[in-house]
């Protein structure tokens, strides 16, 4: 299977790499890959099967509270190995899909702005449980994630930063080689017949509120995988981490980096780390008054992410891969086959918004 | 008892607010099939605007001069400038095109005024005042309510007696044939925006002093209301905004006094599947289907 | 007399598919002309140029020695020129007075526009009646003269009219085409009248233009295309 080959490849790089990079790099890297898991499942759900969601940040906080809650629970018993990683990682994943289903059904019917509303009205709703359940999920403050410090096996001086960079890279190469299956497969091929005209989809019996359905779990699992590594990466998880801000970053990466294209969501979640740090890097070169410095930090980032979501959607709606395949076009016809194969490799590369 | 009618008049009060910030969303969808998901953001943009100028002048009602008006502008600006390029694409660029100017604006604003929140001050007492011993209602409230009720007679006397109402209603429905009878649509299109940004910053104004304070984010929570109050309506009709808007605050009220105020998000949430599955038409459509 | 509408070289199309190939046509003041031919010739896609609802790919249209086809769809009014569209396009949500005032609106608002739309009343008596309804609650009939009336409450020099007599009884196709011709010897108006009904259509026209796969086949005097029975047959049916 080529995926997979592409998948065992592009693990032994990223982990070659995390020995290359410092603590710091191999933080961002983590962060990236946490987000890709999302991008990509979201990429699936809008450009693939054509459903608008904003809600994507809060099925990332059921993905992520289960992890500081099953860790905390175990450790507090006295369970504390690695393999506990594992179980809250699946509850996490478990708690998104289930919310991602219910989302997924209530939605099943709804199309443009009605479908982008209820997702939002579930973006601002879900981090209030946190103060609503306060005596479990302790309200704003949030909770801290136990963690066991890296394997021993990998040596005495093993940067914990590069142990998250490998449970994120994992994951986010999981969460690829297995999205990326799917989109090549019959399902993938359903999911884009929907999308594209949904009465020729039911007329061919495909069954459109059911492939809906399963377009929003199957994204769900992905953004619950992302938010169980976000509360690993950070170590702790609260509300104001999974607010709409988180949503709308992540509609980000996959519109700039191409929707429905799955190297897209690559692009977008690399921006989604570069860009602030780079904000950063400018600022901290000017002579400015801490005051100043403090506002721009998160905003001056947020600002420019807005900016790009409406430039890009205006002038190049598909986005970095669309803008790389139509450079691509040009290039001599001895590149030709490889054009082709990334061509393939990349789907359903959206032509719906430019329709 | 007492608490009963302090909801009531509460949930009232707010509803009034989410109503015209709902009539904002429904002045544009009419005219443009677009749901603006940057309107909250634009009320808040003017918020600040009046923020500063109220400071600066050292009275409230500059300040609120100010915003409305430059909500007017505001509003024409979105339109022009962005949202016209996207008005003949599929819905969802509009949608993704609108969240950007969310991020952007939140961002601007951040950078300006940083990000703590700062008291929205009001121009009269928020203390209920009592009739037989029970506390009623508020100077803040009856300047609420005269303010939207003002509003909405000024909007509706726009559309049903003047020339330019009647250009806007026409361009709204029959786009094509208003052209052809010398309708300049696209720059009704850009009035209605306009209109919209106004009627939005009013709502910012009015809503911001009850509790929820000046932040970039600040009309998060506003802005999903208003949009359930928008469907429960029927998102076509101004008229259903209105009392769609009064629902919303009341459920809200209600579930905020008598559960637990972290409870009003869920409610929201709750009230706008509920109609969008038993009636996605809005509660007063009549039989014809509607596609959401 | 000059003409009022000249047309040359005329192509037009959707999408760069041109259904308009090279029309040429010639309307004088105070005369109709009809446009005749089957489904699909592309005698709604005319009018839609003419009026710039269609962007034409090559052409002249010019009416009163001004070129038109660069104008904006709402300053083609201005310049004289009514349209009246296929399926009608009377505004469903808006009552009859309130569709008659739009058509207008564009000379501003006030007693001008109030007498030219009682002006109307009095022409179409049925539409008295109806002041108040909503466009929706009206018959085909009472659409077709509420479509009409607010095309002639603008006071158009040229009249563009799609197929007005589609789904009418022969009674009401009658009134229409002799209010066409009542309009044309009092008031000078130009009309493009675009039929299937050949016969009522050649009963009012004094010009005839017949088209066919987007070209114009015949450009005739009325009487003369009503009398040639070969081009009848092979064009129009009958
Ligand atoms: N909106 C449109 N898009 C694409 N093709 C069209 C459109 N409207 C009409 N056509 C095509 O143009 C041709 C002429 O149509 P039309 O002008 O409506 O003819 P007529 O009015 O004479 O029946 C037909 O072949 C029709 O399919
Ligand atoms: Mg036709």
């Amino acid at each position: 299977m080529r995926n997979l080959g592409i998948a065992a490849v592009s693990a032994a790089l990223l982990l070659a790499l995390t020995y290359l990079l410092d603590p710091f790099r191999d933080y961002q890297l983590a962060t990236a890959a946490a987000y890709l898991c999302a991008a990509a499942g979201l990429t699936v759900l809008i450009g693939v099967n054509g459903q608008l969601s904003l809600g994507h940040g809060a099925l990332m906080a059921f993905g992520a509270y289960p992890v500081a809650l099953v860790q905390n629970e175990l450790a507090d018993r006295g369970v504390s190995a690695q393999w506990t990683l594992a179980v809250s990682v699946l509850a996490g994943v478990a708690a998104a899909t289930a919310l991602g289903a219910v989302v997924g059904v209530a939605a099943a019917r709804l199309h443009g702005p009605y479908l982008a509303g209820l997702t939002l009205v579930v973006a601002v709703a879900v981090p209030s449980l946190a103060t609503l359940f306060g005596g479990v999920l302790h309200g704003d403050q949030g909770l801290s994630v136990y963690l066991l410090p890296p394997p021993a096996a990998l040596g005495p001086d093993f940067p914990f930063e590069r142990w998250q960079a490998w449970l994120a890279l994992a994951a986010a190469v999981l969460t690829m080689l297995l999205l990326a299956n799917l989109m090549r497969s019959r399902f993938g091929r359903t999911l884009r017949a929907v999308r594209d005209d949904e009465v020729a989809a039911r007329l061919a019996g495909i069954p459109v509120a059911r492939t809906r359905v399963l377009a929003f779990v199957v994204s769900a699992a992905c953004a619950g995988l992302s938010g169980a590594m976000f509360a690993i990466l950070a170590q702790s998880v609260s509300p104001s981490a999974f607010a709409l801000t988180l949503s709308l970053n992540l509609l980000l990466a996959v519109v700039v980096g191409g929707l429905g294209s799955l190297a897209g969501a690559v692009w977008g979640s690399l921006l989604l780390v570069l860009l602030p740090w780079l904000v950063d890097t400018f600022t901290a070169d000017l002579t400015l008054s801490p005051d100043l410095r403090q506002r721009l930090a998160g905003n001056l980032p947020l600002a420019i992410f807005g900016l790009l979501l409406v430039v890009v959607m205006i002038a190049a709606p598909g986005g970095v891969q669309g803008l790389l395949k139509g450079v691509l076009k040009h290039v001599p016809q001895v590149l030709a086959p490889a054009v082709r194969g990334r061509r393939r490799s990349a789907g359903g590369l959206d032509d719906r918004l430019q329709r | 008892m007492d608490r009963f009618v302090f909801l009531t008049v509460d949930g009232l009060s707010r509803g009034a607010v989410y109503a015209a910030f709902a009539l904002a969303l429904v002045l544009i969808w009419r005219g443009t099939r677009i749901i603006n998901f940057a309107q909250g953001v634009m009320a808040v943009v003017t918020a600040y605007l009046a923020y500063s100028i109220s400071n600066a002048t050292g009275s409230y009602w500059v300040g609120f001069i100010v915003a409305l008006a430059s909500g007017l502008v505001l509003g024409a600006v979105v339109e022009l400038a962005v949202m016209r390029r996207v008005e003949h694409a599929p819905p969802l660029n509009a949608v993704i095109v609108a969240l950007g100017l969310v991020l952007f604006g939140q961002g601007v604003l951040g950078m300006i005024y940083g990000n703590q929140y700062r008291p929205a001050e009001a121009p009269f007492s928020r203390v209920a005042m009592t009739v037989a011993g029970v506390p009623v209602v508020s100077r803040y409230d009856l300047f609420v309510f005269g303010a939207v009720l003002v509003l909405m007679l000024a909007v509706a006397a726009l559309f049903t007696r003047t020339a330019t109402g009647l250009r806007m209603r026409a361009a709204a429905f029959e786009p094509m044939v208003s052209r052809l009878l010398g309708v300049n649509v696209a720059r009704t299109l850009t009035l209605g925006w306009a209109l919209a940004g106004l009627v939005g910053a009013l709502a910012g104004l009015l809503v911001l002093p009850t509790g929820l304070g000046l932040h970039p984010t600040a009309m998060d929570l506003v802005f999903v209301s208003a949009f359930t109050a928008a469907v429960v309506g029927g998102l076509d009709s101004p008229a259903g905004a209105v009392v769609g808007g009064l629902v919303v605050g009341l459920v809200l009220s209600y579930v905020g006094g008598y559960v637990d105020s972290a409870a009003t998000p869920l409610a929201v949430l709750g009230l706008l599947v509920a109609v969008l599955l038993v009636r996605p038409g809005g509660l007063f459509s009549g039989t014809t289907a509607r596609r959401v | 007399m000059s003409a009022l509408l000249e047309v040359t070289g005329l192509t037009a199309g959707y999408h760069g598919v041109p259904v308009l190939h090279e029309v040429d046509l010639t309307v004088r003041a105070g005369t109709i002309c009809a446009v005749l031919g089957a489904n699909g010739a592309g005698k709604t896609t005319l009018l839609r140029t003419l009026s710039g609802l269609v962007r034409p790919a090559a052409g002249r249209i010019v009416l009163d020695g001004a070129e038109l086809r660069d104008l904006p769809v709402h300053e083609l009014v201005r310049r004289g020129v009514a349209h009246v569209p296929e399926g009608r396009g009377v505004i469903a949500e808006l009552t009859v007075d309130e569709n008659l005032r739009l058509g207008g609106l564009w000379r501003g608002g006030g007693r001008a526009l109030r007498q030219a739309v009682d002006q109307m009343y009095e022409l179409f008596g049925p539409l008295a009646q109806r002041r108040g309804y909503p466009g929706h609650l009206l018959s085909g009939g009472e659409r077709q003269l509420l479509a009409l009336g607010r095309a002639l409450v603008g006071r158009p020099r040229l009249l563009l009219l799609d197929e007005p007599s589609l789904g009418l009884a022969p009674r009401l196709v009658a009134q229409i085409m002799a209010l066409l011709r009542q309009l044309r010897d009092d008031t000078g108006l130009a009309v493009l009248l675009v039929e299937q009904n050949v016969r009522s259509a050649l009963s009012v026209a004094d010009q005839a233009v017949v088209m066919s796969l987007g070209r114009v086949v015949t450009a005739a005097p009325a009487a003369q295309v009503a009398d040639d029975a070969a081009l009848r047959h092979a064009y129009l049916g009958f």
